[in-house]
């Protein structure tokens, strides 16, 4: 059984139709990267798969490990593996790190029958976490993602994904906004959390970050749909050519 | 999730709403002259309380009630209130443990045990029932320090030199409407005086409860910090749920003597009335304290509860270098209305001031900050910062802001900081994607926009705001 089947899915937000019959199959243990040129739908697929309430799903289906996805709500989703690293993460003021990590931690631990831990346990499990994107305990004071660059909102993503542990990861754009020193951090991060029994949707729109999160597969998504799927050289070739014949080839305009 | 489904809003539960079933003696509804005349007999008061009380009353009769803040309400009929209800006890009282057990059991029942061997280590508390202060807990401890910690009623019988030296003081009869209202009819409250240079080694706290129905509650809080002293105090409130509308008008005067400290914690939990704006209490309250010189009066108040709040806890920043902070967090929920923030007025030289105040707004409720901060020609070097947020929860609440600046001198200071925010779809979504459930994810957002104000709460008091925040906006998102 394949971790994650997406079968025709159609979406859209508000009146304005943006998925049009997306299918894929992910398999435990694979990096799938999802490219195409802006307002293709690729941020609008991780959304949708992360349960957006901005999203309503008209068509189509997923499978996650046997169970329908769309019928969880999001936090049931988190709690059963599903992670989505933010394009643009989201402040919440007067919340440290510290407290709202551990606040994650332990409802995944809770959704897994496992006891929840308390402060000083969860000092021990960070300790180990804070390794992953190459930080000192410093951050956990820090309110949420409160006054942030933009290299350290991305790296705080991993950070979280490093505590949750998913089984299937999704990095949207994850890339944006990065220096290289951050990318090769981010980068770094996620190598380090791949697991046999995980998987990881990498969304992008630059080949670059494939440089250092190597993908199985490739997919091309222009207008709501996937046009073209192929190996990690996919994505070279659309860096030297650019999305402009893919979007000829699918015969379809990007939608505004 | 749209934002119409964030707000939409469905019965909270208020678990203080019970009823203590106890015999009382109350007077008949209505106000004059004999009915200021029947309390003051029935608390055997000396002839100057019961002239002042008169004095406030004639007053109170030539003044109009304020119709400035931003509140609506049906009018108010002030001959339909009961003004004196107190438990019957059949005999004067040795302690606390000859209490009726009713009364022991309902502050049990409110999480406030009055037995002191089972009391919150270091928490001293006066609970004071619809009309009149039912005991007062560690007064002896307190007394070997000199510290007097008692009912109001006790104290003008004990101390009467103190309390018509310093009654009326910092809020005057004449202040305003409901200041002299009070001060006309006011049963009971508590009194707390420390002596020079003492540290109170324990929280005070009064609690107050309105059991009875149709009773207003007009109670009289007096500290006085004598020079040097230092105190921190806190006061709880709750209500039955009842379909009316209850009048809860108190007093509270602060005076620092010079060098002196008083922090004054205030979490109100009053009935709200139900949501669709049915009962609840008129909370309608003058606090102000007057800081001399080098002396410090910390207000920090969470208001969860009442129909409408109406109040403006105040530092006179009379003496040089004295220090006025207003901490503040106010819920409004359902039908709520909210009027409140403070005054800080500067007359001592480099005098300063701090105002955070933190408005939360979620269903229908309508919540205004009122502040003004005043440097009059003495107040040379003074300087104030507020900082004023507000945070709306669904589309149909309301937030205001009233600041009012006004500087006589050239070289004080003032600064004002606002922001509005929203609790968007997509902060919570961000916590859900974490795991955290819808409620869990609102109430830490929320929590994280009070955090300046609820670390200024003692310890034992800033985990029950935190709860109690919780629990007032329950059910404010679908």
């Amino acid at each position: 059984m394949s971790m994650l089947e997406i079968r025709n899915l159609s979406a859209s937000a508000g009146e304005r139709e943006i998925l049009r019959g997306v299918n894929l199959t992910v398999n435990a243990g694979e990096v799938h990267a999802i490219m195409g040129p802006n307002g293709s739908g690729k941020s609008t697929l991780a959304q949708v798969l992360a349960g957006h309430p901005a999203y309503t799903v008209t068509g189509g289906e997923v499978t996650y490990e046997g169970e329908d996805l769309l019928d969880l709500e999001p936090e049931e989703r988190a709690q059963k593996g599903v992670f989505l690293a933010f394009q643009y993460p989201v402040e919440i003021p007067g919340v440290t790190n510290a407290y709202f990590l551990r606040a994650a931690y332990n409802e995944i631990r809770k959704a897994r029958g496992l006891e929840e831990a308390d402060p000083m346990d969860f000092l021990d499990v960070l300790e180990e976490k804070l390794k992953v994107v190459e930080w000192g305990p410093e951050i956990m004071s820090r309110f949420v993602n409160a006054g942030f660059s933009g290299g350290e909102k991305k790296r705080n993503e991993i950070l979280q994904m490093a505590v949750m542990e998913p089984k299937l990861a999704i990095l949207d754009e994850t890339d944006s906004g990065l220096d290289i020193d951050a990318l090769r951090i981010v980068a770094g991060g996620v190598n380090r959390l791949k697991r046999p029994e995980s998987a990881t949707i990498v969304v992008t729109h630059y080949q670059r970050l494939l440089n250092y999160i190597v993908p199985d597969f490739v997919h091309v998504l222009v207008g709501g749909r996937i046009v073209k799927s192929g190996g990690k050289e996919l994505a070279l070739e659309l860096e030297a050519r650019g999305y402009e014949w893919i979007e000829d080839l699918a015969g379809t305009g990007v939608t505004a | 999730m749209t934002s119409s489904s964030v707000e939409s809003l469905v019965q909270r539960e208020y678990k203080y709403g019970f009823v203590t079933d106890i015999e009382a003696d109350s007077i008949p509804k209505g106000l004059s002259e004999d009915v200021v005349r029947l309390i003051s007999g029935k608390k055997d008061e000396p002839a100057w309380l019961l002239e002042w009380r008169l004095k406030a009353y004639r007053g109170w009769l030539k003044m109009t009630e304020p119709h400035w803040p931003n509140v609506t309400y049906k009018p108010i009929d002030y001959q339909d209130v009961i003004y004196y209800s107190a438990p019957k006890n059949k005999t004067k009282l040795a302690s606390l443990d000859d209490a009726d057990p009713k009364l022991i059991e309902t502050y049990q029942k409110l999480g406030i045990p009055l037995n002191e061997q089972k009391l919150l280590a270091g928490v001293a508390v006066d609970a004071i029932f619809d009309s009149v202060s039912v005991g007062t807990t560690y007064k002896a401890k307190l007394m070997e320090q000199g510290i007097i910690f008692c009912s109001f009623s006790e104290a003008v019988r004990e101390h009467p030199e103190l309390i018509q030296k310093y009654l009326g003081s910092v809020v005057p009869a004449s202040d305003n409407f409901f200041a002299a209202l009070n001060s006309a009819v006011f049963s009971d409250g508590s009194f707390v005086y420390i002596p020079k240079g003492v540290r109170c080694p324990m929280e005070l706290s009064t609690y107050f409860r309105i059991n009875t129905a149709e009773t207003g509650q007009f109670e009289r809080t007096l500290i006085v910090a004598d020079e040097g002293a230092h105190v921190s105090y806190l006061e709880g409130c709750t209500a039955p749920k009842r379909d009316e509308n209850q009048l809860h008008a108190a007093v509270v005067e602060l005076v620092a003597l010079p060098g002196a400290t008083i922090k004054y914690s205030t979490v109100q939990n009053w009935y709200a009335g139900d949501e669709h704006g049915v009962g609840g209490i008129f909370n309608f309250v003058t606090k102000r304290g007057k800081a001399m010189e080098k002396a410090k009066i910390s207000w920090t108040q969470v208001e969860t509860g009442s129909a409408i709040t109406w109040k403006y806890p105040s530092v006179i920043l009379q003496g040089d270098d004295s220090v006025g902070e207003f901490y503040s967090v106010a819920v409004v929920n359902g039908k709520q209305q909210a009027d409140t923030g403070t005054k800080m007025i500067h007359i001592g030289k480099n005098s300063r001031s701090t105002v955070v105040s933190k408005g939360i707004s979620a269903g229908q409720g309508n919540n205004s900050y009122r502040g003004l901060v005043k440097m009059l020609p003495r107040a040379a070097g003074s300087r104030n910062y507020t900082q004023c947020d507000s945070m709306l929860i669904g589309n149909r609440c309301g937030a205001h802001t009233f600041p009012y600046i006004d500087v006589q001198n050239a070289t004080s200071d003032v600064e004002h900081e606002a922001s509005t925010s929203k609790i968007g779809e997509d902060q919570i979504f961000y916590c859900k994607q974490r795991g955290l459930n819808t409620e869990n994810a609102i109430s830490l957002i929320v929590n994280g926009f009070c955090k300046e104000v609820f670390k200024e709460l003692p310890m034992e008091f800033a985990v029950e705001a935190q709860k109690l925040l919780g629990v007032s906006l329950e059910g404010s998102v679908g």
